[in-house]
């Protein structure tokens, strides 16, 4: 391990060590925050009592859901759109102030479009992640170096074989990065939507425990939500190092 | 130079073909010119010709001019990869159109080489794609890894090694496909002199084994003159031959003939007819190519 | 050709492509709403007009300065304090890299989540909106500053001493024009992060503001008023963001 790494995990540890001190001493009052440690073993106990089943199946799918629709619709869109330079100049501006509208207002109007169920949530988690998608193949459609489309001629390929063999390997950082933010973003617009306005999965149960002034509860899901959210980027920042390691100057 | 290019040409191994002169003709540009439409507002650009050029088979040539003078369009034209605006290419004595031919093998000018691939596989690329048996592939690749000195870089990826060698990938990439008319378009534009002496000693060993025809553009009036049977000296834009100069190098040499007094006095004559081409170029008046300073 | 004239042009094409989608959102939305009805949502032009009724209500103003109040608040201090602390973790090359796993972490956080968080500690009303709204926008910024610092040129500052410029010198004529385009671009996601964190946080834990507004006409089935607020907003944010947008590439082309 690195020593920024030792360094980091260093400074986590000291922070959850300081909140502990800082609850079991009292200075901060109970009703406020309670000791780390406590929401870990709550954590577990939940964990080991098959409490948060239910509600983890149900996040997880709606994400694993909106994740699925933002990548492959995103990326088939990105592909479209860079092949039609006319469809291009139009979307550019919606796609450029995408971003700044606070998606979360389409909430209420998408629960009375679909009803209260899971797809209110899939379809802001989707539109979160989606527009993610279609920027960064559109980024990466762009990056790929022109001599490669004239290396992919000279070789004399077909149109299929220069797109899966020369144009997807070349454009594939950009990529990813589309796939961690679609990611990221269909996470928070599920977990999110379940928080504010729906009727289950980790998001609801923390609103739920908050209403019910179970603050045991509420900050052991808030501790599984930090956990999940640090090892899913985790993951992906190691996978992505993985793949780029060989395209990366030694 | 004779005895030196002699031992060269018996250590090579070389001098079984015939000398270049007038031999088949293997590639012919009939009347090519490029136009196209300006960035900003109207009109076009005229970017290259008319001009006409025959390539003949097993020849070295080298194009120099001046800078935005077309070379590089010129070289993509005969490729198949841009299409002239008039005029015609025949390869092998078939049209050239929207397609590159078979035969034809094109080094870039930038790293052209596949980042993902390792440098093994960039230069199987080519050969997995026109459908070769295993065995071959495995045999050919070898060869050219050796032949082009890679030896000990064939698993690495190209990020990991020089700009040098990875031009070298990109030249046995063509090089295993065994082309007929391998087109350079300034190969060594981004290395450095050594580098590129030696890189030119290269492709002449490359050129004496392959026994292929070779145009090579250039912005390095020594290294076309180096190098070349024939250097064609191009116009500012819109590029024509303005000269083609014969060397009458022996087949059998390499770098060292910039020893000779022959080297200097071509290479001086190609720099007097571009110079002022040159000064166009660059929007300046010809001074009158009279000398320098008082 | 002069370049004034092909950038007016340019100007008026791009204004045209932007007016162009517009009608093809108005259309998509005048289709849904032919789609669902009534009951779900209103036409684009009941919206307008519901919106302009809504503009000459005192009670609309009145939620209108509570968000912009803590939105003025939240923009300041997420840029002040994504700002400074972008400059310190870009210039002491160690502590960024220890932090900005952990700022992306956090990045990706659905930090709704940690409303309850906030609500303890700041308990109802304007601090926690905009804490929330802090929150949410702080991160961009302090990511962006943080890569602006770190990817000056250092040759650039090779040059400042070459030139024999002082500290001051150098900051105000060689570091600045350096990174403030690159600060610029997170100060404008910040922007839209930040109005984000606002509205939702008015959303459910305030009695006043536009997000208060929207929540409230959908507890109460108002339609048509919940439509005219969340057109409001949006409105709002894209001239904003696009504003920024503009000031922005002007910034990039020509650092």
């Amino acid at each position: 391990m690195s020593r920024a790494s030792l360094v980091r995990l260093a400074v986590v540890a000291g922070f959850l060590l300081f909140l502990e001190l800082l609850t079991r001493t009292g200075a901060i009052d109970r009703l406020v925050l309670i000791p780390p440690s406590e929401m870990a073993v709550h954590l577990w106990s939940m964990f080991r009592s098959g409490a948060l089943d239910a509600a983890m199946a149900e996040s997880f799918s709606n994400i694993a859901i909106a994740f699925l629709l933002s990548v492959t619709l995103g990326f088939a869109a990105g592909l479209i759109i860079h092949a039609l330079p006319r469809l291009r100049r139009l979307v550019d501006p919606l796609l450029a102030s995408y971003y700044a509208v606070p998606f979360f207002v389409f909430y209420p109007l998408l629960i009375a479009i679909f009803g209260l169920n899971r797809w209110p949530l899939i379809a802001i988690g989707f539109a979160f992640g989606a527009a993610a998608m279609v920027i960064a193949t559109l980024n990466g459609l762009d990056r790929v170096p022109r001599v490669l489309r004239k290396v992919a001629r000279v070789h004399r390929l077909g149109r299929g074989e220069e797109i899966f063999l020369v144009i997807l390997p070349a454009a594939s950082p950009h990529l990813f990065t589309g796939l961690k933010l679609a990611l990221a973003y269909s996470f928070i617009g599920v977990l999110a939507g379940e928080f504010i306005l729906s009727g289950g999965g980790l998001g609801y149960s923390i609103a739920y425990a908050y209403d019910a002034f179970d603050n045991q509860t509420m900050y052991a899901l808030m501790l599984f939500v930090l956990t999940l959210a640090v090892v899913l980027n985790a993951a992906l920042h190691l996978w992505e190092q993985r793949l780029l390691r060989r395209r990366r100057r030694a | 130079m004779a005895a030196s290019a002699e031992e060269d040409k018996a250590r090579a191994g070389g001098g079984a073909r015939a000398q270049p002169g007038p031999s088949a003709l293997h590639a012919q540009l009939k009347g090519i010119a490029k136009s196209y439409p300006a960035a900003e507002g109207h009109g076009v650009v005229h970017a290259l010709g008319p001009l006409d050029l025959d390539l003949y088979a097993g020849e070295f040539m080298a194009v120099v001019g001046p800078s935005g003078c077309g070379k590089t369009t010129l070289l993509e034209t005969i490729a198949g990869l841009t299409a002239p605006s008039a005029g015609t290419v025949s390869f092998e004595g078939r049209e050239v159109k929207g397609r590159v031919p078979e035969g034809v093998g094109v080094v870039f000018q930038e790293d052209a080489c596949l980042p993902w691939l390792s440098v093994w596989d960039n230069i199987a690329f080519g050969l997995r794609r026109a459908g070769a048996a295993a065995e071959d592939v495995r045999a050919r690749v070898d060869y050219a890894v050796s032949f082009m000195g890679l030896g000990s870089f064939a698993g690495t990826y190209p990020a990991q090694l020089s700009g040098g060698m990875r031009q070298r990938v990109c030249i046995a990439r063509t090089l295993v496909l065994e082309p007929r008319l391998i087109l350079l378009d300034e190969p060594f534009g981004a290395l450095d002199q050594q580098t590129r002496l030696l890189m030119g000693d290269e492709l002449l060993r490359l050129w004496r084994e392959t026994k292929a025809t070779i145009l090579l553009i250039t912005h390095a009036i020594d290294e076309g003159v180096m190098l070349a049977d024939r250097v064609g000296v191009m116009s500012a834009r819109p590029g024509r031959f303005i000269e083609l100069v014969e060397t009458g190098w022996p087949q059998a040499r390499d770098s060292r003939i910039v020893e000779e007094e022959a080297f200097g006095r071509l290479t001086a004559h190609v720099w007097s007819k571009l110079r002022a081409e040159s000064m166009k170029a660059l929007g300046r008046e010809d001074d009158g190519g009279g000398g320098g300073r008082p | 050709m002069s370049t004034a004239i092909v950038g007016e042009r340019q100007w008026l094409r791009r204004a045209l492509d932007a007016a162009m989608m517009l009608v093809l959102l108005v259309i998509a939305w005048q289709a849904l709403y032919a789609a669902v009805g009534e009951v779900a949502i209103t036409s684009p032009l009941g919206t307008v007009v519901k919106l302009a009724a809504l503009l000459h209500s005192q009670a609309f103003w009145r939620n209108v300065s509570a968000s912009a109040n803590a939105l003025a608040v939240s923009v300041v201090i997420a840029s002040a304090a994504g700002v400074a602390a972008g400059l310190a973790l870009g210039f002491h090359r160690f502590s960024g890299v220890v932090a900005e796993p952990i700022l992306t972490a956090l990045y990706t956080l659905p930090k709704v989540t940690l409303y309850p968080l906030v609500l303890l500690i700041f308990g109802l009303g304007i601090s926690a909106k905009i804490a929330f709204g802090v929150m949410h926008g702080v991160i961009p910024v302090i990511l962006f500053t943080m890569s602006a610092v770190r990817n000056i040129d250092p040759v650039h500052l090779k040059t400042a001493r070459v030139l024999k410029l002082t500290a001051l010198q150098t900051a105000a004529t060689i570091l600045a024009p350096a990174v403030v385009p690159e600060i610029f671009t997170g100060l404008r996601v910040g922007f839209a992060l930040t109005l984000l964190g606002v509205i939702i946080g008015e959303m459910f834990a305030s009695q006043r503001g536009l997000g208060f507004l929207i929540i409230n006409s959908m507890n109460t089935h108002d339609v048509p008023t919940m439509m005219a607020v969340i057109m409001a907003l949006i409105v709002f944010a894209v001239i904003v963001s696009s504003t920024l947008l503009a000031i922005d590439r002007r910034l990039h082309r020509r650092g």
